[in-house]
């Protein structure tokens, strides 16, 4: 069905902000950094640009946002929509993209993303965060944060599968020796699975060292059309599949805690682009919390369920060895801006010519990306490669 | 009572009847009418039928915890003086999960899938609030 849509998009042009503590900056001043240096990227002038996809920061709500940026930025769209997938969005955010395009509502969109969670604006109408409606039930209980339901999920993966603690190290060892690799990371300090081990627990079963940064930052991706992306700056990353799934809200409700929406996201997604996950010469995986990772890593079928807590190990998700995770550091040692720089890091390892040399998976022609939201309620995938088909 | 500073449910049309059937010690959730499954959190239909017609149904308050979590990082200062404290996600016999705590334990000895029972905790003149302990002690 949509495999009628494999290669025929492409993104074009790809840009971040500063990332860290950005105190000098607005959340809007951050939107329109990043969509500058996207469509700049692109080789774009502001005007090429018809289509504004964004992601309403929870830290920073206003009313019709994509249109407010769009505005903002001097894009004058007919296609404008603002998604609310929390972590899943900017993988979201490409397909609305592509359908957008396909449709004939617009020829070349910018996604974009940027947040200010380290450095909110504390006055009585900025910097509440949206709430999500469960609290009633949540609260009165001392549940509290985005940490909680993680554990819950990590808790109940180490009841089915055997998983520990030491495990989860792996990936936040592996992915802090990518950031270490990568100028533009917040955390270039290398641990061992000692530190990790030492460091003190927030929810239990998980540490510290198992969560992900608090970031001031953005991110923007242009997406348009293959035959129009051939004329352009930079090389085409081709959209080679997408999927979604959803699989609960509340995660009282969940059907697993440790089988999540990435199983069928994953699936759509391999399926549209003719590949299989053995195809994929690296991953940037959503990575909130290390057991994030391991769930999605097991979903996605690089390993059997269960099994991912060996699979990590002896260098095979670092650079150089089978399947290259988060090349940029992820979410847990470069930035925390809710997936968008999966995106952007994605593009620019199958450019080539675009990341530290020492930090390129080598000779990559796919990768996937992917994006999880709220209580592990919400994914969306995306297959992108150097080639059209 | 004593001073209330932890947060309280906001009671709606919806959830009303649930919090009312705990403030009686004797905690009652929706049961569809149409397919004869229990659901919580409350809402208007049901999420396996989408029928309208329930009725409140007392539950035994028995289940087992399904997962749990211990908060050591304190998120709200009602609760600074408790931490290292539990949060479980109760399956109830009925099938329904919910949050809540399991005390009378220390939380290291929590495990998947220990039998519970309730209790309530009275805490203003409208809302008490449904805690766990271990089954039989
Ligand atoms: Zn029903």
């Amino acid at each position: 069905m949509a495999s009628r849509l494999k290669g025929k998009f492409a993104i074009v042009g790809v840009g971040e902000t500063k990332l860290g503590k950005l105190p000098d900056w607005t959340t809007l001043g951050l939107h329109l950094d990043a969509i500058k240096r996207a469509v700049e990227d692109a080789g774009l002038k502001i005007q090429d640009v018809d289509g504004l996809v964004t992601n309403q920061p929870l830290e920073d709500t206003h009313r019709s946002y994509a249109v407010r940026v769009a505005h903002a930025a001097g894009i004058n769209p007919t296609y404008a929509t603002d998604l609310a997938l929390g972590g899943a969005t900017p993988c979201a955010m490409v397909q609305h993209a592509v359908m957008a395009i396909d449709a004939g509502l617009c020829k070349t969109v910018v996604c974009v993303h940027a947040r200010k969670q380290a450095t909110r604006h504390q006055t009585p109408t900025r910097g509440q965060p949206l709430r999500d409606g469960e609290e009633d039930f949540e609260e009165p209980f001392g549940l509290y944060g985005a940490v909680v339901n993680h554990a819950m999920a990590a808790r109940r993966h180490m009841f089915e599968y055997g998983t520990k603690s030491e495990d989860l190290a792996e990936i936040a060892v592996a992915t802090r020796g990518h950031a270490c690799l990568n100028p533009a990371a917040t955390m270039r300090k290398p641990i061992t699975v000692a530190d990790h081990q030492g460091s003190r627990w927030i929810v239990e079963p998980l540490r510290l060292l198992d969560c992900c940064l608090v970031s001031d930052g953005g991110g923007a991706v242009v997406v348009t059309s293959a035959a129009r992306a051939k004329d352009l700056r930079r090389p085409a990353v081709y959209v080679l599949g997408f999927g979604q799934h959803h699989p609960h809200f509340s995660l009282l409700e969940a059907r697993s805690l440790t089988t999540l929406g990435g199983k069928v996201s994953a699936e759509r997604a391999f399926k549209m682009a003719g590949l299989r996950p053995s195809d994929m010469h690296f991953a940037e995986i959503y990575d909130c919390f290390t057991i994030t990772t391991l769930i999605t890593l097991e979903d996605y079928g690089f390993c059997k369920k269960g099994e991912g807590k060996d699979w990590v190990k002896n260098g095979r998700i670092a650079l150089g060895g089978e399947l290259p995770v988060n090349t940029h550091g992820g979410l847990l040692s470069q930035a925390h801006i809710e997936g968008m720089l999966h995106v952007t890091e994605a593009v620019r390892q199958l450019r080539w010519d675009d990341v530290e040399p020492e930090r390129q998976a080598k000779e990559c022609r796919y990768g996937v990306v992917s994006g999880h939201g709220a209580a592990l309620s919400m994914h969306a995938t995306l297959v992108l490669g150097r080639e059209p088909a | 009572m004593s001073e209330v500073v932890i947060d309280l449910p906001v009671l709606d049309p919806d959830s009303k009847p649930f919090w009312e059937s705990c403030r009686r010690h004797e905690m009652a959730l929706q049961r569809c009418a149409a397919c004869g499954q229990f659901r919580f959190p409350p809402r208007v239909t049901c999420p396996h039928c989408l029928s309208e017609e329930y009725t409140w149904t007392p539950v035994r308050g028995r289940g087992t915890v399904y997962t749990f979590v211990t908060f050591h990082h304190v998120y709200h200062k009602a609760w600074a003086d408790k931490a290292p404290y539990n949060v479980s996600m109760i399956e109830l016999e009925e099938g329904p999960r919910l949050w809540s705590n399991v005390v009378g334990i220390a939380p290291e000895e929590v495990t998947v899938g220990m039998p519970v029972e309730i209790f309530y905790e009275d805490v203003t003149d409208e809302v008490a609030l449904p805690k766990f302990r271990p089954a039989g002690r």
